[in-house]
């Protein structure tokens, strides 16, 4: 459920921001976020932007899957 | 579930269209002619055999980034009659105009028709005007009506096609152009690479392709209803099957962006100057090099083949590796928050 | 980065399948709760590329198949008011109620628009003063402050001709009604967009008190590979607890002001889901300071509800009980043109993933 995807703030009007989805401009409410700044990553859904994403945690995400494979161990460093 | 009344999913070019056809227009208008449900029907002329190929057009809006209705009028049907190993060379040109239209927007699409005319070698020979009260007809309707020249070396477009597992399948260039710009505009979406229609005749690249015309099985002009819809039309029923790779189909960013942001899938968006060809295995790159050499055909690529290992059945090879089962579009096709 | 492409990578999905395929495996079974990760399984054909020993099922996550016949029908009673027309996603348009969809409405006169964002429903309610707009609301927690946005908006804007139809639902309760039914499902991949809203706190009472691994899972084909193998390491060592995969976006406590708007617009109702009907506390209603934009309070009408269509077994499917492939509709009566039972209407039904991506081996 739930379509989310991910979009670059490109500038922001009160309530509203421009964002970027990989070239595709729309505008998303941003109501439901306490600060957000241009260039930021959030997630939108059905306009709105839910959240923002997090590039240290996305790397650190791909990062243990490499890890895994250097290591092959089986086992992923936790992640919670 | 009542099916009484016509609704948007009979005009999407997918199972409900095909079924409209089939259990209604087909059935009343049945004859020898007609049956194949072919782009074009073939019917028997003094000196060569005819392609005759009918087509009507609405669209919101009018006017497009890429194009206009007049644009596709004389294009859709070109390519129906170019698709089928026709050399088209007259069309009729039927319109139904609401009171009310600006005659210098109607001029405008008269004069691309001209324009896209002489650039596809066709005449428009017969035409009729009808004007119905404001609010009846969405600004303008266009009906264009087709007839090509089959050369005796074509001949065998006009027999059912014998495909062999093996025979390689072509699409001659990216997928989804005119629907996402015709959304864009509709929906005042901002692209910040634009996406024009890709209205073009097809029937240059068809001859391109003809050069050989032996080594070409058939010709599929891929509109509403999709890439999907046709490779499933190209099989069903039949004692061989599609199979094709996701990886090597042709999408731009921009296109991706705005179906994944409205979850739609580019395999079912309309098109309105791209084709698949079903070529003789070994014959691929040959073809492939003479379509490149023109730009409507520069991003021409192999996609895929005929297969007998799944008769009757068209299936993708996902990027990942997984395989998918394609279908005809069900439906409309709507924006989805899931 | 652009947080999509690094994960479709063709590597790191190739090492995750290894790593899957390494471990000493025994049958599982795996339920995706949401419908978003069942599509997204199914597009890539996840589920053949992984070993045998791995069975995955579909829950209850697709808000479509969860509606109830007589939404449909209350939606298409509005949708046929002189002055009135009925907005709603895209999803809902061709799900059947007891005797029509809304598109077959649609045909026969009844007013439906399809809109993408509520931000276009109040636009239109704007623009159209004179008109009555009544959004048909449906979905989990990720799609409800989307509404909880537009009625504040519309109080604000004392815009009196937008009402809103709601049936919002909320994930962990049907969860739950689930998971004590003792379904022998071994672990759970979790809503990862719910849980951008909710945090993954939302699943620690249901955690805690079954003892299930549950991992919350992101939706690109990493990511849902990641998933199961945490998934199935938690569950190879008997292990119960809460992994979150999706960690650019979701964390454990999730959007506070998020969880405060629906707070403040919504409050916990009787929810009552096709197939798992009535659940306590599954479901959003509109609280009292919002009456006025309420549909149900200034616009009640009512219909004349069936019951189920015979031999659908929509229910027993959503709980992951029984397989498609075993509904004697399933195929026949019951296609994608013409369904039956709502897990054929949305792409992402069980049903519907079954015809169109199973049929393929």
């Amino acid at each position: 459920m739930c379509l989310g995807i991910p979009a670059k703030i490109v500038s922001i009007t009160g309530d509203f921001a421009q964002v970027s989805i990989q070239g595709a401009r729309i505008e998303v409410g941003i109501q439901l976020l306490d600060s957000v700044s241009v260039g930021d990553y959030v997630l939108v859904h059905t306009g709105y932007a839910l959240e923002i994403l997090s590039e240290e945690d996305a790397l650190e995400t791909l990062e243990a899957i490499r890890l895994l494979e250097k290591l092959n161990l089986g086992k992923l460093p936790s992640l919670s | 579930m009542n099916n009484h009344l016509i609704q948007l999913g009979h005009g999407s070019g997918g199972r409900m269209s095909r079924n409209l056809i089939t259990q209604l227009f087909a059935r009343y208008f049945a004859n020898d002619t007609l049956r194949p449900l072919g782009d074009s029907s073939y019917i028997a002329g003094q000196t060569s055999q005819l392609a005759f190929t009918t087509d009507s057009y609405v669209i919101d809006p009018v006017f497009f980034p890429g194009g206009n209705i007049g644009q596709l009028a004389v294009c859709g049907t070109v390519n129906d009659l170019a698709v089928s190993g026709a050399i088209p060379r007259f069309l009729s040109a039927g319109f139904i105009l609401e009171e009310g239209l600006s005659l210098k927007d109607l001029e405008k699409i008269v004069a691309a028709m001209a324009v896209e005319a002489a650039n596809a070698k066709v005449q428009i020979v017969t035409g009729d005007t009808k004007v119905v009260r404001r609010g009846q007809c969405d600004k303008i309707y266009i009906n264009t009506s087709g007839i090509g020249e089959i050369p005796e070396k074509h001949a065998h477009f006009t027999r059912k096609p014998a495909m062999q597992p093996g025979d390689k399948i072509l699409l001659s260039g990216s997928l989804g152009d005119h629907a996402i710009a015709v959304l864009a505009a509709r929906e005042n979406l901002y692209l910040e690479e634009p996406i024009l229609s890709d209205v073009a005749p097809l029937n240059h690249l068809a001859q391109l392709a003809l050069e050989q015309p032996e080594q070409v099985l058939q010709m599929r002009d891929i509109t509403r209803g999709g890439l999907a819809t046709i490779l499933v039309e190209l099989c069903e029923n039949q004692s061989f099957g599609i199979e094709v790779l996701e990886n090597e189909i042709p999408i731009k960013q921009p296109v991706r962006s705005v179906c994944e942001l409205f979850g739609f899938d580019p395999l079912y968006l309309a098109n309105e100057g791209k084709m698949l060809l079903i070529v003789k295995n070994g014959t691929e790159k040959d073809i492939l090099k003479r379509l490149r050499s023109n730009l409507a055909g520069a991003n021409a690529t192999l996609i895929g083949e005929i297969t007998d290992r799944h008769p009757g059945k068209a299936i993708m090879q996902s990027v990942v590796g997984g395989k998918r089962l394609l279908d005809m579009l069900h439906g409309e096709l709507v924006p989805r928050i899931c | 980065m652009n947080f999509t492409t690094p994960f479709r990578n063709q590597e790191l999905i190739r090492t995750l399948l290894s790593q899957i395929n390494k471990l000493k495996l025994r049958p599982i079974k795996i339920m995706e709760v949401c419908g978003g990760h069942t599509m997204a399984i199914r597009k890539h054909g996840l589920h053949q590329l992984l070993p045998s020993e791995i069975e995955l099922l579909s829950g209850p996550g697709c808000p479509v198949c969860v509606t109830e016949q007589t939404f449909v029908d209350k939606a298409i009673a509005y949708a046929q008011l002189p002055k009135t027309t009925l907005l709603t996603y895209g999803d809902l348009v061709r799900v059947p109620g007891c005797y029509q969809s809304l598109s077959e409405a649609r045909s026969a006169g009844a007013s439906v628009e399809v809109i993408y964002s509520t931000q276009q429903a109040l636009s239109l309610a704007r623009k159209q003063p004179n008109h009555r707009f009544v959004f048909a609301a449906i979905g989990f927690e990720t799609t409800a402050p989307g509404t909880a946005l537009a009625l504040q908006q519309a109080s604000v804007e004392k815009l009196n001709n937008f009402l809103v139809y709601c049936a919002h639902k909320t994930m962990p309760e049907a969860m739950e009604a689930l998971v004590a039914d003792g379904l022998p499902i071994d672990g759970y991949l979790g809503p990862g967009h719910v849980c951008s809203i909710t945090g993954s706190k939302l699943f620690d009472r249901l955690v805690a008190r079954y003892s299930i691994p549950l991992v919350i899972s992101g939706f690109e084909a990493v990511d849902l590979l990641q998933s199961v193998f945490l998934l199935t390491q938690m569950i190879l060592q008997n292990e119960s607890g809460i992994q979150i995969q999706y960690r650019r976006l979701v964390s454990p406590d999730g959007n506070r002001k998020a969880q405060s708007i629906l707070n403040e617009v919504f409050e916990p109702c009787t929810a009552t889901w096709r197939g798992l009907g009535a659940i306590p506390h599954s479901g959003l209603k509109i609280r009292n300071t919002y009456a006025q934009w309420d549909a149900e309070v200034m616009l009640p009408v009512s219909v004349h509800s069936l019951p189920d269509p015979k031999g659908c077994l929509c229910g027993e499917i959503l709980k992951g009980i029984r397989k498609p492939t075993e509904c004697a509709h399933f195929g026949k009566k019951c296609t994608p043109e013409h369904p039956v039972g709502a897990c054929m209407v949305s792409s992402e039904g069980t049903c519907q993933a079954y015809y169109s991506y199973q049929q393929t081996e």
